[in-house]
């Protein structure tokens, strides 16, 4: 279905010029063209056309618009299998399409657990056969997510698992921790982790402070973050294994990671974009879709994450992209489900960090291109010559305004309904292949 | 009957009374006043009132409780609406049917007026989203119980006079304590000075942040304190979650006379029951000469039917 498995359907070449070229894989920023054929970048620059000589290419004017590597969203929960009414890899699909993310790193917490080669088969398959963008599976840290037995780490790195993760749960057996990265070592796998000490999250249901207190909701302590987090650091010390903190939440826990990085350790985090851009605050009166794990810290938080973004302390950015209904969400705040879909504002909300002045344009899309492709391992996310050609081409200003029931995703638990955002998406091009987004159906007109 | 108030509110402006968050003092002392009225129908023979005749009131009951749904199913009844309990405990929810499909299906009844006590905060505030009815909370997990703030309130003021200027103790459990939110939130906007006091793993983090001073010790929280309102202590809480025992929970913070010495000479002990005698009260206080804690029962009568009253005008004529 999708140009991702080769044959003879070539897309025909692409000149997308007169466009605003951004690549933080190489520190590009510069107006001109970027040429695709044979599903590659050819060339790329002011005098890419004279380069690349592609006479039957259709040629796009891109206006001035921003032309960028397509997203790579390293944390994505998708409800196939087992909970295909919430999220089917087709949907989440479509929803990526939407948001210009052209690369999704599935999480194991399916039913079944994605903790098999087979199981890692059949996402890839699937994915293969009902998608349109590039879809790499993690898999499992331990069987059936339980935190007690390693799964087939080696087996299934070979079948395509890109990380191993326990996806939303936190390994608490220290020992099991050490051992898992021991032997992701030997294997070269990246290690995922979530840290939430469920001891100290206990029943807390949002941030630990005055405004919990004042909701009448038990709290989250930062500690139950910052204590795993911690421990990990001195584990990867200890073993060498490739560590990568899936979303940290306070500042305390930048301090960790910048700390580690200092050391030389093989440690990387990311950050959901929620957590960049909105606040505890935000929860009002008692709105679940802004219930997620880890919980919206307060604004001196946010700040210190934007902070770490601009730094590069926080290395990815990520939308947590975590479809619910009306079933497990349509509940009181601290009986409803965690998470918050996010492929479709994954950008928008992000662009609001550069409209505000808070990071520039390049510096954002590292954390959505080319840092998650250097640490996945990837060839995409680059705007280089002999690349896939996975790219995107967005204005940065367009306004819009978010409405839930035009989300492309199955769910439509956003927590930016009704949000005004500048940035939408025009073009998104994966392998090559020109895929249709919302500019075409004119739903932001 | 009452002192006259600077600007009198006539009319209460809210269709729900989800909690004392939001409401003006103003408001509150409207709600107070006509609770005043009500205590002295209250108190004749005839307690029966038609202000709310052919209105239906439910009483929905996530949690049970015997005190609070009686309380309010006899202030409809002497409205004279029709009254409807509903112990939600024990029935549908338990087959996976969600708060809102329950609120729904009752709604489709034409009630009037939904009285909600739920276990999880923000439960009554969503319900109100959802339905065409006025909406009171009767208390939603930690977060508020409004008709008990006022009742304490009005307890208060018919014994003390006043609110303004008062020295009140909240001690117990704060952090699970939706009496405590609300008393902070309706006393301190009546200008009592508040006080919380108990052990900090009772005490949530950031209460300080609403205006109240936190102790630690019992003698120095009541000292000189005008009014020492105890709150329960959930058993389960007893044996080593949060406390480690119940001895020593009394050894510390339970309230007995010795304690309750240090306290202003004329002091009034409340309780917003059910109490636990022998863990966080001494039965000799509680029943004692300076208990407040019958006075509330009645009390919290004359209030539900004030705030029934005051939504029902709200009610659509036909």
């Amino acid at each position: 279905m999708n140009g991702l498995s080769g044959g003879s359907d070539t897309p025909a070449p692409l000149i997308l010029r007169n466009a605003r070229i951004v690549d933080p894989s190489c520190g590009r920023d510069e107006t001109g063209a970027v040429v695709v054929a044979d599903r590659r970048i050819v060339a790329v620059g002011p005098d890419a056309e004279a380069v690349a000589r592609t006479p039957d290419a259709q040629a796009i004017d891109c206006a001035g618009a921003v032309v960028a590597p397509g997203l790579i969203d390293m944390r994505v929960f998708v409800g196939e299998p087992g909970a295909e009414h919430r999220e089917t890899l087709a949907t989440a699909g479509d929803a990526a399409v939407a948001g210009g993310v052209t690369t999704i790193v599935t999480m194991p917490d399916t039913d079944p657990v994605i903790d098999d080669i087979a199981l890692v088969d059949f996402v890839t398959r699937r994915a293969r056969d009902e998608t349109r963008v590039r879809v790499l599976p993690t898999a499992a840290i331990t069987r059936s997510l339980e935190g007690r037995e390693l799964t087939e780490i080696g087996l299934m790195r070979e079948a395509g698992a890109v990380a191993f993760t326990d996806g939303r749960r936190t390994i608490t057996d220290a020992g099991l921790m050490r051992r898992a990265l021991t032997y992701c070592r030997d294997f070269d796998a990246l290690l995922m982790h979530h840290t939430a000490d469920p001891n100290l999250v206990g029943d807390g249901v949002m941030n630990e402070g005055e405004t919990a207190t004042r909701l009448g909701l038990p709290g989250i302590p930062r500690e139950a973050e910052i204590v795993v987090l911690e421990r990990d650091m001195r584990l990867v010390a200890l073993t060498g294994g490739r560590y990568h903190a899936a979303q940290i939440s306070c500042a305390e826990s930048l301090d960790v990671i910048r700390r580690a990085k200092d050391r030389g350790l093989p440690v990387t985090c990311g950050a959901s974009i929620n957590h960049l851009t909105l606040n505890e605050g935000d929860i009002g009166s008692y709105r679940t879709f802004l219930k997620m794990s880890p919980p919206l810290r307060n604004e001196t938080d946010r700040l210190a994450m934007v902070a770490g973004l601009g730094d590069g302390t926080v290395d990815v950015l990520v939308s947590s992209h975590d479809p619910q209904d009306v079933e497990t969400k349509r509940h009181p705040f601290a009986e409803a489900a965690d998470g918050a879909v996010g492929l479709e504002t994954l950008l928008a909300a992000g662009l609001r960090l550069v409209h505000d002045g808070s990071v520039d344009l390049p510096t954002l899309l590292r954390a959505l291109t080319s840092r998650p492709a250097d640490i996945l391992g990837l060839d995409v996310g680059r705007l280089t010559p002999g690349a896939p050609a996975d790219l995107i081409v967005f204005d940065p200003d367009a306004p819009w305004v978010c409405a839930a029931e035009t989300l492309k995703s199955r769910s439509k638990n956003t927590p930016f309904e009704g949000a005004r955002f500048q940035g939408v998406v025009q073009h998104v091009v994966v392998a090559g292949a020109r895929l249709a987004t919302y500019a075409d159906e004119s739903v932001t007109a | 009957m009452n002192a006259p108030h600077t600007a009198p509110a006539t009319v209460f402006p809210h269709r729900h009374l989800l909690g004392i968050e939001g409401l003006q003092p103003p408001e509150i002392e409207l709600l107070l006043d006509r609770a005043e009225e009500a205590l002295a129908v209250s108190r004749r023979v005839e307690k029966k009132t038609a202000t709310l005749r052919g209105r239906t009131q439910i009483n929905l009951f996530f949690e049970s409780s015997t005190r609070t749904q009686s309380s309010f199913e006899l202030a409809g009844k002497r409205l004279g609406a029709d009254v409807m309990n509903m112990a939600v405990a024990t029935s549908a929810v338990k087959k996976g049917e969600t708060l809102i499909d329950t609120a729904m299906t009752l709604n489709a009844m034409r009630p009037d007026i939904l009285v909600v006590r739920h276990q999880a905060a923000g439960a009554a505030e969503l319900l109100s989203q959802k339905v065409t009815c006025s909406v009171i909370n009767a208390g939603d997990g930690a977060h508020e119980h409004p008709t008990q703030a006022l009742l304490d309130a009005l307890t208060i003021r018919l014994r003390k006079g006043r609110i303004a200027g008062l020295v009140v103790a909240i001690c117990g459990d704060v952090l699970h304590s939706r009496v405590a939110r609300s008393n902070i939130l309706l006393l301190s906007a009546l200008g009592a000075r508040i006080r919380v006091v108990g052990p900090s793993t009772l005490l949530p983090l950031g209460i300080d942040r609403l205006g109240v001073k936190v102790h630690n010790d019992m003698r120095a929280g009541l000292t000189d304190a005008d009014i020492v309102m105890m709150l329960r202590l959930q058993r389960e809480r007893m044996t080593g979650n949060d406390v480690p025992s119940v001895r020593e929970y009394y050894r510390y913070f339970g309230l007995d006379e010795a304690k309750l010495a240090v306290a202003a000479p004329d002091a009034l002990v409340m309780h917003p029951g059910p109490m636990n005698r022998g863990v966080e009260i001494d039965s000799a206080v509680a029943d004692g000469a300076r208990s407040l804690i019958s006075e509330q029962v009645e009390i919290g009568v004359a209030v539900r039917m004030a705030v029934l009253e005051a939504l029902a005008a709200h009610l659509p004529d036909d």
